[in-house]
């Protein structure tokens, strides 16, 4: 086993020098702002006295490395320095908006993985069916929505004046909803982002299983007289786990990152929608600090996810 | 009821849909010469709805003044008319009160001509970059690919926030912003398929009897390598357009008052919860040529990948 | 045999091919009939339906294959109108099957024993527990290494001859009827073949099970089948109990396949003292990272000799040749090439050291680039080393198709796809030519052909010698084409150079220890070959000295 966990560690590893580089990219990238952070702070009606004050203070006239070591330090302790455009503490207004995003990408999670790995079982089961026909073809279409069109669509069926239910999330901010409450407010974001993961999931799981049925080991198990359920669930499925598990892995990281339009669209309080709120402030270490945690779920997921295929391929586990 | 109704229209929809496909691949077969029809005869109805589509909308974006029956950016109504409230403004009018038909058709060529500009750059960096890794190997690959690795660790929509907020927002930017960024898929697809031809044989005898780099790449591998990169520049258009769309509905993308669908479906959102389907109609012009694009890109994965089954 | 009971008849088997949206027939009206107990050796070239038959046995047609006629009737039960439920209750229980590729065939993600006792507990003959012992004994009859724990590894564990005689004792777990034996030893070493065949027989008598033996080998059918049916193209050419049919074939098309090892090349005047070899191979050591796949490698190759260099896999022959193309260049030793040093890297020498060697490809299919016609494919060399082009060009090409008879009106402007596999080896000969070279590599350029088509190769190479003075090196596997082309063999075993010397002294005792091995190795066209050889090892002869060879 031993070489498994120096495979595992050399992941981590990796994992860990990139979020090392990303740090620098975030970084740099403001430091390639054009115009001056001070400046940008106080506004066109500063001093230059002012200005100069505010520049010692905030580290400014310290060399590049000192001032990145700086800032990273502070980040690994926990802080994101404050906003520009409102001074609030940035881990503050991160912190409470990054659990809200996590609810939700749970709540689509625990509906669409289980949903999309049945779904694209049974497509394979029954290629060329009918089935799977539509299947596919449903899927290929939700694929190419814009995730807007999908959420206006479910507003628009399920939502308004007789609709069963709320078509905005922004309830979840002014009171602490109890479970079933967010259940139900939260619903039609949840509903949109299934929509647009399982289409994908099932898409490939069905694609993974389906490349494996030519192979001659499939041949063989249809020769020993297995049932068509037993050869995809026995013979495939082992076999089909890696590019799933990665697929998977994606989703889960696109529900995490790729929420900022459904947020938009249901007024949601996540971090999607305070980083496209700072976005148009150009309330930069808002923004640094929402894509640095963004890219840190990113990366683990990633990371989780290559772990697991690496421990579901026989090959590699047990050596000759 | 009202489901009811909404799945008879759905189905309806399908079955004109497929009827057009249908008519459309009848009617190409016939008018194509032997090579070109043989192959269009085995494209799926869905994948021939697709084709009929995508020339539409082509034909929509190169004729937009000629079809359109008011200008792009002009105030001619009242705000927020329903579609058929009048006559003259079929689509109905926005939150300005301009014609919503008139826009719509101009929105095709901007968005649809944004993105394929986008498209085509990330695709020239992206495939040059993977097939130079894939073929002189050694250390440029090793530069290129770890570069690539740590570029899309950043999901992209994140990452283009960010790059966004730093350069500002503005179309070229915008343009350039999504090209870099979509150009790490197109490399890494590029060098896996160059890198499979590359151990070919016949490459191995151009490199034994002295071919150069320039005829290495342009006579023995880009020839093989056209079938899937073509197929992986139409899920890239729809990604890229995807995203335009996405960051000209948060505000952050095409400016008004250049036309835009993703824009439009912003300005109009208000109207939805007055049953109002008018920022419905951007949204669905948009999923119309990603399916559309996707139908047909599947079917020559489809016809590549050699599954008959 | 025919006093027995009838266990499979087929009558009038009809099977067609998909092939761009239209069906094709593929077997043409096949007649078979199986006693129990009875072993028939199916032999016949590729695309002459063999396998297609063979599993139509089992009521089964792979994807884009469809049953479309006749009978097939497996111990009274109609295998056609049966439903889908019956037949899957008859394979694997009472009619198993066991493939070429083990290791492909073998699934990678479960282990062997557990693949063993799949069949017998899904169709309820065996408990588990049963399965396994069951599954040790096999093993042991199998004469596998360690019966005990063999099981318990998964497929990527085993090597391919252990796991071709595992996947034996599997289709044998439910003591099937019947057995398909499907080309089981094409992808192994001559060396390990022998276990295999002689393993596979034993148990086969043992149990008395019936079997349908496919194979294109006749040699190896020769030991296997009490009777052999020989097909061409989907339709019988003839059928025979094995003595009769080897030595008495009936029909022309079996007789010319009997012929084919016949060709032989005439023995050439020894070179004489002092003259400079083309190519000249000089101690060289070479591998990949830090290990050495080649040790001191040393023999030269004359004008108009051909040496062959023979191995099983993994010997190093194919990296000899990437050392002296220069794609691996050697840690020790160099390459000299008529007595001048070459540079190691290809990319060091010049456009006229490139063009005095040059290759030909084992796989024709990844060796011409499938989107160049044949004009280009063709032509190219010519036009790069002699500078031709426009009218003299066209010329060069056409009078290089005629070379290799293939009618340049006819070929010039076709793909690569557009050809047979013998067809695109010709080409692969053709663009070698095309350079004007004094040395061709040819790797292993007939194992993937059928015997009759490679015979044309072998025959158009030799010409195509005597006629431009060429200098060969011939890689390959296969003894019998060793005997039939080679001046020189130079016999290759994990990276060292064993024996070499002229044809005629290495085909006579006395041998090194492996070459003796190899060469008792190759089947014959003897039915009592295999009985022979076995006796003979168990006596200590014929190779026995090298113990466990290609295990």
């Amino acid at each position: 086993m031993s070489h498994i966990l120096t495979m595992i560690a050399q992941r981590l590893a990796l994992g860990l020098v990139t979020l090392f580089v990303v740090s620098l990219i975030i970084f740099l990238g403001t430091e390639l702002l054009p115009g001056d952070f001070a400046q940008e702070i106080l506004g066109q009606s500063a001093t230059p006295e002012t200005v100069a004050a505010l520049r010692e203070q905030l580290g400014l006239n310290d060399p590049m490395h000192i001032r990145y070591l700086g800032w990273l330090t502070d980040i690994v302790q926990g802080d994101f320095g404050e906003s520009l455009a409102n001074g609030q503490s940035v881990a503050g207004l991160i912190g409470g908006r990054l659990v809200r995003t996590l609810q939700l990408a749970s709540y689509a999670a625990a509906i669409a993985v289980p949903l999309s790995l049945v779904l694209g079982i049974l497509a394979a089961l029954f290629r060329n069916s009918f089935f799977d026909r539509f299947a596919n073809a449903s899927a290929l279409s939700s694929i190419s929505f814009p995730e807007f069109f999908v959420a206006y669509i479910l507003i628009f069926l399920l939502a308004g004046a007789n609709g069963a239910f709320p078509s905005t999330a922004i309830n979840i901010s002014r009171g602490d909803p109890n479970f079933t409450e967010y259940l139900h407010v939260a619903f039609l974001p949840a509903l949109t982002l299934t929509l647009v993961v399982t289409a994908h999931m099932m898409r490939m799981t069905r694609a993974a299983i389906i490349n494996l049925l030519s192979s001659p080991y499939i041949e063989m198990a249809r020769l020993k007289g297995m049932s068509p359920m037993r050869i995809i669930v026995k013979h495939a499925l082992p076999n089909a786990l890696a590019p799933i598990i990665n697929v998977v892995a994606l989703n889960l990281a696109y529900l995490i990152t790729g929420v900022v339009v459904v947020e938009v669209v249901f007024v949601y309080p996540g971090l999607g929608q305070l980083m496209v709120d700072s976005v148009a402030a150009r309330d930069m270490p808002v923004v640094q600090g929402v894509a640095l945690i963004f890219a840190g779920a990113y990366v683990l997921l990633n990371l989780t996810a290559d772990v697991l295929a690496t421990l579901s391929n026989p090959r590699l586990v047990h050596r000759r | 009821m009202g489901f009811l109704t909404g799945l008879l229209w759905l189905a309806a929809a399908i079955i004109a849909a497929m009827a057009a496909g249908w008519l459309f691949r009848t009617a190409a077969v016939a008018v194509t010469p032997r090579g070109v029809s043989k192959e269009l005869k085995t494209a799926p109805l869905t994948a021939s709805f697709g084709m009929l589509m995508i020339i539409i909308y082509i034909l929509v974006a190169f004729l937009a003044p000629v079809i359109a029956p008011f200008s792009e950016t002009e105030v001619v109504g009242p705000e927020f008319m329903f579609p058929g409230d009048d006559p003259a403004f079929v689509l109905g009018t926005d939150n300005l009160g301009r014609d919503m038909l008139s826009r719509m058709i101009y929105a095709a060529r901007n968005t649809v001509g944004i993105a394929f500009v986008t498209t085509a750059l990330a695709f020239i960096i992206g495939s040059v970059l993977g097939l130079l890794a894939a073929i002189v190997g050694g250390w440029l690959d090793q530069l290129l690919s770890r570069t690539v690795d740590v570029l899309m660790a950043i999901p992209a929509l994140i990452f283009a926030l960010l790059l966004l907020t730093i350069v500002g927002t503005s179309i070229i930017n915008m343009i350039l912003v999504i090209a870099v960024i979509d150009s790490t898929r197109v490399f890494r697809l590029a060098r896996a398929v160059a890198m499979n031809i590359v151990v070919m044989d016949y490459v191995e005898a151009a490199k034994l009897r002295g071919e150069g780099l320039w005829r290495l790449i342009t006579r023995e591998i880009l020839p093989n390598a056209m079938a899937p990169l073509v197929a992986e520049f139409g899920l890239r258009f729809c990604f890229v357009f995807l995203t335009i769309s996405a960051l000209s509905f948060l505000g952050l993308g095409i400016q008004p008052p250049t036309a835009d669908w993703g824009a439009m479906v912003k300005d109009t959102a208000t109207m939805i919860t007055f049953g109002n389907v008018t920022p419905l109609l951007p949204a669905a012009a948009i999923a119309l040529l990603t399916v559309s694009v996707n139908f047909v890109v599947d079917w020559q994965l489809h016809r590549a990948s050699g599954l008959k089954e | 045999m025919s006093d027995k009971e009838v266990l499979l008849t087929i009558r009038d088997l009809r099977i067609e091919g998909r092939a761009d949206e239209e069906w094709l027939e593929i077997v043409k009206g096949v007649d078979l009939t199986l006693h129990k107990g009875e072993v028939l050796g199916l032999i016949g070239e590729s695309g002459a339906g063999k396998s297609t038959i063979g599993l139509a046995a089992m009521g089964f047609a792979r994807d884009g294959c469809r049953i479309s006629g006749g009978t097939i009737d497996f111990d009274g039960i109609d295998l056609r109108s049966a439903s889908e439920a019956k037949r899957r209750g008859l394979r694997g229980k009472r009619i198993a099957y066991v493939a070429q590729s083990a290791a492909a065939s073998f699934n990678p993600a479960h282990k062997l024993i557990d693949q063993y006792s799949e069949a017998p507990v899904q169709h309820g003959v065996m408990s588990r527990g049963e399965a396994n012992n069951d599954a040790v004994e096999l093993y042991g009859k199998m004469q596998l290494p360690n019966p005990d724990e063999i099981g318990f590894r998964y497929p990527h564990q085993v090597s391919g001859g252990q796991l071709q005689r595992a996947m034996t004792a599997m289709a044998m777990a439910c003591r099937p009827d019947l057995i398909i034996f499907d080309e089981p030893t094409t992808a192994l070493d001559v060396t390990t073949q022998i276990e295999v065949l002689s393993a596979i027989r034993d148990i086969v008598e043992q149990f008395d099970t019936a079997a349908i033996y496919i194979t294109h080998d006749l040699a190896v059918v020769a030991q296997m089948a009490d009777k052999i049916k020989v097909l061409l193209k989907g339709e019988e050419v003839e059928e025979a109990d094995t003595r009769t049919m080897l030595n008495a074939p009936t029909q022309d098309y079996t007789k010319s396949l009997w012929a084919v090892r016949s060709h032989a090349r005439p023995e050439q005047p020894p070179i004489e003292a002092g003259t400079t070899p083309v190519v000249s191979v000089k101690g060289v050591t070479a591998g990949y990272g830090t290990l050495d796949v080649l040790k001191n490698i040393n023999f030269d190759i004359h004008a108009r000799r051909t040496v062959a260099v023979v191995g099983e896999s993994g010997s190093g022959k194919s990296t000899t040749a990437r050392v002296i193309t220069g794609l691996l260049p050697p840690r020790e030793g160099e390459i000299q090439f008529n007595g001048q040093t070459l540079p190691a890297d290809y990319r060091n020498r010049t456009k006229d050291q490139l063009r005095q060697a040059q290759m030909i490809y084992q796989m024709a299919d990844t060796a011409l680039n499938p989107k160049q016609k044949l004009r280009e494919l063709i032509g190219r060399p010519a036009q790069m080393y002699l500078g031709l082009n426009g009218k003299a060009l066209e010329e060069r090409v056409r009078n290089l198709l005629d070379l290799i008879e293939l009618e340049p009106d006819d070929y010039i402007d076709r793909l690569p796809s557009e050809l047979s596999g013998g067809q695109k080896q010709r080409i692969g000969i053709a663009r070698a030519l095309a350079a004007e070279p004094q040395f061709i590599i040819c790797d292993e350029v007939t194992s993937a052909l059928d015997q009759l088509v490679a015979e044309g190769i072998l025959k158009l190479l030799d010409k195509l010698q005597a006629e431009f003075d060429l200098a060969y090196m011939f890689i390959t596997h296969d003894l019998a084409t060793v005997k039939s082309i080679a001046d020189e063999v130079v016999v290759m075993k994990e990276g060292v150079v064993v024996e070499q010397g002229p044809k005629s002294e290495m085909f006579q005792p006395p041998h090194d220890p492996y070459t003796e091995l190899l060469l008792s190795s190759v089947p014959e066209m003897d039915p009592d070959w295999l009985d022979k050889l076995l006796e003979e090892r168990a006596a200590g002869g014929a190779g026995a000295a090298v113990e466990g060879a290609g295990n």
